[in-house]
């Protein structure tokens, strides 16, 4: 906080700007990496704040979120409009709206600033793109344009640190002066809304006509060239599909690199508290609550670092725009809007920051819908079970007598998942989120180089706002897990292990110490006690164990069938001992547990089931409420168990096993 | 909405009054009106969509829809349902 607080005197600025004008640009040049990011109050429009230190005075300034309008009725339009009359808890009401406007597309980026001249507030205007804008050969009299819209116009470009001085002395300026705004009057027929609209582009028109020489105004066709082949009916479609594939080819392998280290330095540090510590609870607590379950979400953090590096480079260079524009009509067939690919294509990754990349679309019930199927996106936190199952009861085989059946299984279940979301968004977008499709009007940006800047920043919220949930919620959500796996202790020292109460079938005594301590425990009860309900699955209870224990996070499973078959906690998915122990385990009456039709009734279970708390947490702070993470686990809780039993009984019913 | 001067300057005779959505890839017109009131004809209007103002089909989506226009020196896309309230001369 004490970073952020600039003089209780100082001056606030609200940034208020198009969006693709450079606003974050602007602010970020301001203020430097003084900024502050959160919500605003109840809502899930992300507010950023910040100090700028200009040479003689220090500013608080609110960046908005990206406006075309202040009239109509989306969730950031209204809370801009909050912001600028001082209506939102903890931020003061602006001295000064310092309005952002695009000098290579001045008609519509003034369309805003004539509607922040209603406020009564001081406007100051900063002109940003003005170097591309004289590069074109364009010119424009700012100092007449000042005098027209009575109030101070400064070119200002982050690039070459021009402008920041003179827009802070503007900005002093006008503070505190009465706002004498120019007023598009709509003539006579008055105030039909038609009419107020064309009075401010009139006015706009005029104004441009009398400040601004266009060489001209089609020079600028680069973008369109490039779109001539980036959407291409052919060849963009194709090239969108490379790109994809080169987005998650990077982060399947480039990250697995650090995400290795990472899992070791957590083995690592456990290891130490481990020996630093005496034997005991709290060790037990540290070591495989706090480390195993904090560290077996943060390994994900180089997935999701890269992930957000791509979608900022892909947005940025207005490329994303561009996607949409491409996908929307195969979309909208299924209800949803063209802006819904890339939150769904990023939960392939991991449907974390998917449904945080869901923001970008507007209408809340496109975006609800979107979130509501992100998490079937086959993430990578399922790569392990899929890893695991296929290696224990499918490896080495082959379809066609060369296709591997792993590689089929694989394909079938990223399949499985996208169809399912396609029927449940269809569901959805008909029944309880019924709603008249959001309209497509969407600016397509001019391509641009991306600012490493920008990128980097916004790589690093994203990462930060990731890593605290790991810090709370999910801290929260280890330690729970690990004591419902570890009381009650029945067995306190090795000597007193004969004494270990056996609980059912009488089987107790082929299990290792570790294994027979879990079965004692709550979490073991809970496996016997569901053990009837997941039977029609094929599963027995040392799997309803490592089912519910998965249900804070998919990969859990391996790790704690590794711990049920006693094969070692540090055993990964490719450990021959675990996939031996799976293979081998028996039932009490010696038939086997594991068939392949219970693997892959198995994988059905995980492409379909909610098994992730961090995003249950996520979707709760993204939709602000209780009631959809809930409806989000119930619904997909039934199709896996649907999903696994029509897999499983339909199987021996076809006559596998 | 009611006729004004800019909307009259841009009419001659022999002019076609047609729907941006019928217009090809590659033709140019001027807007003459924009129909509606609802949401979609307030953005479209906010968007520089007004009376007067040239606008260019520049093309369209692999799949048919949206397709994107451009205008005021910027780019600019839409579905054909959304483009069906826009009246432009051609």
């Amino acid at each position: 906080m004490d970073v952020l607080s600039a003089p209780s005197h100082a001056l606030t600025i609200a940034l208020a700007g198009n969006p693709n004008a450079g606003k974050t640009t602007l602010f970020n040049f301001l203020t430097g990496l003084k900024q502050k990011v959160a919500n605003y109050p109840g809502v899930t429009v992300e507010s950023r704040s910040g100090v700028w230190k200009a040479a003689a005075a220090a500013f608080t300034v609110i960046d908005l979120p990206g406006l075309y309008s202040l009239e109509t009725t989306s969730i950031d339009e209204s809370i801009a409009r909050d912001v600028i009359e001082g209506k939102i808890l903890h931020f003061a009401r602006p001295d000064v709206i310092v309005a952002v406007v695009d000098a290579t597309n001045l008609e519509r980026n003034l369309y805003l600033v004539t509607q922040l001249f209603d406020f009564g507030v001081p406007v100051v205007v900063a002109l940003t793109m003005i170097d591309v804008f004289e590069r074109r050969k364009h010119e424009i009299d700012a100092v007449k344009m000042s005098r027209l819209l009575k109030v101070p116009v400064i070119a200002v470009n982050a690039a070459d640190n021009r402008g920041a001085q003179e827009l802070a002395e503007a900005v002093r300026s006008v503070a505190g002066a009465r706002a004498d705004h120019p007023m598009p009057q709509a003539p006579e027929d008055g105030d039909s809304e038609n009419a107020r609209i064309f009075a401010r582009y009139s006015f706009i028109s005029k104004v441009v006509q009398e400040t601004v020489k266009h060489r001209d105004r089609e020079a600028h066709r680069f973008s369109e060239k490039i779109d001539k082949v980036l959407t291409h009916r052919f060849f963009g479609l194709l090239i969108l599909l490379l790109v994809l594939l080169v987005v998650f080819q990077t982060i399947f392998s480039w990250a697995s690199l650090p995400m290795d280290l990472l899992e070791s330095g957590f083995g690592f540090i456990g290891g130490e508290v481990r020996n630093l510590l005496p034997a005991g609870i709290l060790s037990d607590l540290i070591v495989d609550g706090v480390v195993a379950g904090v560290g077996g979400i943060l390994i994900f953090l180089p997935q999701i670092l890269l992930l957000f590096l791509f979608i900022s480079i892909l947005e940025d260079t207005g490329y994303m725009a561009r996607a949409a524009f491409m996908l929307d009509k195969l979309m909208s067939r299924v209800g949803l809007h063209g802006k819904a690919f890339l939150p769904l294509m990023s939960s392939f990754a991991c449907a974390i920051p998917g449904i945080m990349a869901t923001r970008t679309i507007e209408n809340s019930r496109d975006r609800f819908a979107t979130i509501m199927i992100a998490p079937l996106m086959s993430c990578s936190a399922r790569l392990p079970v899929y890893t695991l199952m296929i290696g224990a009861f499918f490896a080495g085989q082959t379809v066609f007598g060369f296709i591997s059946l792993g590689a089929v299984l694989m394909l079938a279940m990223y399949l499985l998942g996208i169809s399912v979301a396609i029927v449940v968004a269809f569901l959805l977008k008909r029944t309880i989120l019924k709603a008249e499709p959001a309209p497509f009007i969407m600016e397509l940006p001019p391509y641009r180089m991306p600012n490493l800047r920008t990128i980097l920043q916004n790589m690093l919220t994203r990462a930060w706002l990731f890593v605290k949930r790991a810090g709370t919620v999910i801290l929260a959500i280890s330690i729970v897990l690990w004591a419902l796996m570890y009381f009650p202790r029945e067995v306190s020292d090795p000597a007193s292990q004969s004494q270990t109460v056996q609980v059912s079938e009488g089987q107790s005594s082929d299990l290792a110490p570790e294994s027979q301590q879990l079965q004692n425990s709550y979490a073991g009860r809970l496996g016997h006690a569901i053990e009837p309900v997941i039977r029609p699955l094929g599963y027995d209870w040392k799997i309803g164990v490592a089912l519910i224990a998965s249900f804070a996070a998919r990969e859990v499973l391996v790790s704690t069938l590794s711990i049920i078959y006693n094969v070692g906690k540090d055993e990964n998915e490719e450990s021959q001992t675990l996939i031996g122990a799976v293979r081998e385990a028996r039932n009490p009456d010696g038939s086997i547990v594991w068939t392949p039709l219970t693997a892959l009734s198995l994988m059905v279970f995980f492409v379909l089931a909610m098994q992730c708390m961090s995003t249950v947490a996520i979707v709760r702070r993204e939709t602000n409420s209780w009631r959809w993470p809930i409806f989000m686990v119930g619904y997909m809780t039934v199709l896996a168990y649907i999903g696994a039993f029509i897999t499983y009984q339909g199987g021996r019913l076809l006559g596998f096993e | 909405m009611a006729v004004n001067a800019i909307e009259l300057n841009g009419m001659m005779a022999g002019d076609r009054r047609i729907m941006l959505s019928s217009l090809t890839p590659g033709t140019e017109a001027q807007v003459s009106s924009v129909q509606g009131s609802g949401p979609i004809s307030r953005r479209l209007q906010e968007m520089g969509v007004v009376p007067g103002v040239s606008i260019r089909v520049v093309k369209t989506a692999p799949f048919g829809d949206p397709f994107e226009v451009r205008l005021l020196g910027y780019s600019l896309a839409m579905r054909r349902s959304e483009a069906e309230l826009v009246e432009v001369i051609a």
